[in-house]
């Protein structure tokens, strides 16, 4: 291993990305465009919203207030009211489940209309039945409140986006520049020189794992200013979890990047490893509830653990010796990588 | 001289395809060896095989008497034929990139000079024209101080004063005392630039040796060529081989002299006549043929 071959193929590496200005710029924008997006959206809220068709009315967002119903149910929260001018057109929206429940305002007896598939449908309707009971009902129940600060959805969701940002561009920066660079005879050129394929291979990790990590600091610090995320336990911890989560999909990366040259192939194989791997790891929901063979499933992609500890630290507070599991897990699959993508690495095919 | 290289019984197939059929050839130190051959023969494979870049099927390659060795990446340099670098960087720091990865180092500022790259040096690899990127890759092959130069194809696609360009820098290379090892289409350059010259077609190596040995050898005919309109008579009686080329006839002889009589007891009309001596090119194409290849 020579450090300054490794050396100049690491300053080269960066050099590209920095001065490839699309690609640098999407990297940052990307993650900050979701966020701020489902910032928007949900001001921070649950994304769980009934759709209330209401007729006859005008079309648009009608507010609770200006309609006759029960006030029970006038008073539910997370319910939308929308003006439809007709039976027909709501019984459509209904059937294509634009809606999810359909009320004809006015004077009691309210007449419904739900659909039988629709599970937000069945919700809405229990809730509407619910608001004719007696108040008194509510004396046989008490409300407590969960211990400590909630849990905005926009502060679950952030680490997953931050992940998912780092995963295709530890895929795609490593696996699929390294085939480019193969099927235009780049790394052939490369190949007749004294650098040898570990040196090579490394600075490619190393340049990533950098771009990665200064890639999320950005990221982390913008979204920040604007969400003010709460992070419970330490950002060091936080940093070395991101570092260990970058080690293992950039070793990833290099299986990708070992063989072929075809970029298309590349794009399916990428496809075929991130798209599971993004709905299977959290990124955007929880797998509570799933499929005990699905939940399984995801433990094998390194964005499962990483994502598992990162929460940990900032929801729980938890610190490295709680995460021990997860950081010793995305280890050996880092290692694992690692010795594929050096056994099939080759420079030509 | 001594032989830098040794190819010796060199077998490469890939697939049911024998690319390199049993070939064995030495390159003295210090020369210009020309591997010739249509599209197919084989060349490239050859030179590759040699470079380290492909392995062979069969066969061995000795550098300066021995299996070529870790150091001999360090001792060689390669210009390929299509060849990418590195993006986003400007060709200074492609130099210098490469500059990095040898233990000898040629300075920037000489083979700036040399290969006359001064105007371009600070921009980006992949924005120059093809004559700069060809003296760049060959900048770029001379980065460590090359004892032995591959260089494939070099002037393929440059325009007539490009390749003249590109020739004298060769030459110059040439009187440093290093060995090149050159691939090519044109049979004129081999002329210019070769001591010695292998032709090869379907795997194998049909004639070796120098341009002039050649010529000797496979083309003692001069070509007389004369328009077609002033044959008032076929130009089978004139008793001499001959092609019909668009609206020329070309006489093939080994005597111009007896040639011009004949033609002059014909009565043809010689204010047209032009004389081509024998070149690379017949010989050349009297080895491999007319029939288009590929």
């Amino acid at each position: 291993m020579s450090f300054r071959r490794f050396w100049a193929m690491l300053k080269a590496r960066n050099l590209e990305f920095f001065r490839d200005r699309s690609a640098f710029g999407w990297n940052f924008l990307f993650p900050f465009l979701i966020v701020a997006g489902f910032g928007i959206i949900f001001g921070g809220k649950t994304y769980t919203e009934y759709k209330i068709g209401v007729f006859p009315h005008s079309p648009g967002i009608v507010r609770a207030d200006q309609i006759n119903m029960p006030d029970q149910f006038r008073k539910t929260r997370y319910l939308k009211f929308i003006g439809i001018p007709s039976a027909a057109e709501g019984l459509t929206k209904l059937k294509y489940h634009k809606i999810d429940f359909l009320l004809r305002i006015g004077n009691p007896p309210y007449e419904y209309w739900v659909s039988d598939a629709s599970p937000k449908g069945y919700v809405v309707e229990q809730l509407f039945k619910a608001s004719f009971i007696s108040p008194d009902v509510g004396s046989q129940t008490e409300k407590k409140e969960i211990e400590g600060s909630s849990i905005r959805y926009i502060d679950w969701l952030f680490p997953g986006i931050l992940a998912m940002n780092m995963m295709f561009s530890a895929l795609g920066g490593v696996g699929y520049v390294v085939v480019r660079y193969r099927k235009n005879g780049a790394l052939k050129r490369l190949k007749v020189t004294p650098l040898n394929a570990f040196e090579y291979l490394t600075a490619q990790a190393i340049s990533r794992i950098f771009l990665l990590m200064f890639t999320l600091v950005v990221v982390w610090t913008g979204c920040d200013l604007i969400f003010r995320f709460t992070v419970a336990g330490s950002y060091a911890d936080l940093a070395v979890v991101f570092l260990i989560g970058s080690l293992s999909l950039t070793a990833l990366g290099l299986i990708l990047a070992s063989r072929g040259t075809s970029e298309e192939f590349t794009t399916g194989i990428l496809n075929f490893i991130s798209w599971p791997m993004m709905f299977l790891s959290e990124v955007w929901f929880s797998l509570e509830g799933a499929p005990p063979w699905v939940r399984n499933a995801a433990q094998i992609f390194p964005l499962t653990h990483m994502l598992k500890a990162v929460r940990r630290i900032m929801h729980d507070g938890v610190g490295l010796m709680e995460v021990s599991v997860e950081i010793t897990i995305l280890s050996l699959m880092t290692l694992t990588f690692l010795v594929i993508g050096a056994v099939l690495f080759s420079w030509n095919k | 001289m001594a032989a830098i290289i040794e190819i010796k019984n060199l077998v490469k197939k890939f697939g049911n395809v024998v690319a390199v059929n049993d070939i064995s050839f030495s390159i003295d130190q210090g020369i210009c060896f020309g591997l010739l051959g249509p599209n197919g023969a084989g060349k490239t494979t050859t030179i590759e095989v040699i470079e380290d870049v492909i392995a062979p099927t069969s066969g061995e390659i000795l550098y300066k008497g021995k299996p070529r060795a870790a150091s001999f990446r360090d001792e060689v340099g390669i210009q390929f034929q299509n060849n990418a670098l590195l993006n986003f960087l400007a060709v200074r720091e492609t130099l210098e990139t490469f500059q990095c990865l040898y233990q000898n180092k040629a300075r920037i500022e000489e083979l700036t000079e040399l290969c006359q790259l001064t105007e371009f040096l600070d921009q980006y690899n992949d924005k120059i024209s093809g004559g700069q990127r060809q003296r760049f890759l060959l900048a770029l092959a001379l980065i460590n101080q090359p004892e032995m130069l591959f260089l494939d194809e070099p002037s393929t696609g440059l325009d007539p004063q490009a390749r003249r360009n590109l020739w004298g820098l060769i030459q110059k290379i040439k009187t440093e005392g290093k060995t090149l090892i050159l691939t090519t289409h044109y049979m004129e350059e081999a002329q210019h630039l070769c001591d010695e010259i292998a032709i090869m077609d379907y795997g194998k190596i049909i004639a070796r040796g120098t341009p002039q040995d050649l010529i000797r050898r496979y083309s003692q005919y001069v070509t007389v060529i004369l328009p077609k309109k002033h044959f008032r008579f076929s130009p089978h009686e004139l008793s001499l081989p001959y092609h019909e080329v668009k609206d020329t006839i070309e006489i093939m002889t080994d005597n111009v002299n007896t040639c011009l009589d004949q033609l002059l007891s014909y009565h043809i009309d010689l204010s047209e006549i032009s004389v081509r001596s024998p070149n690379l090119e017949t010989v050349f194409l009297n080895l491999t043929g007319r029939k288009l290849r590929e």
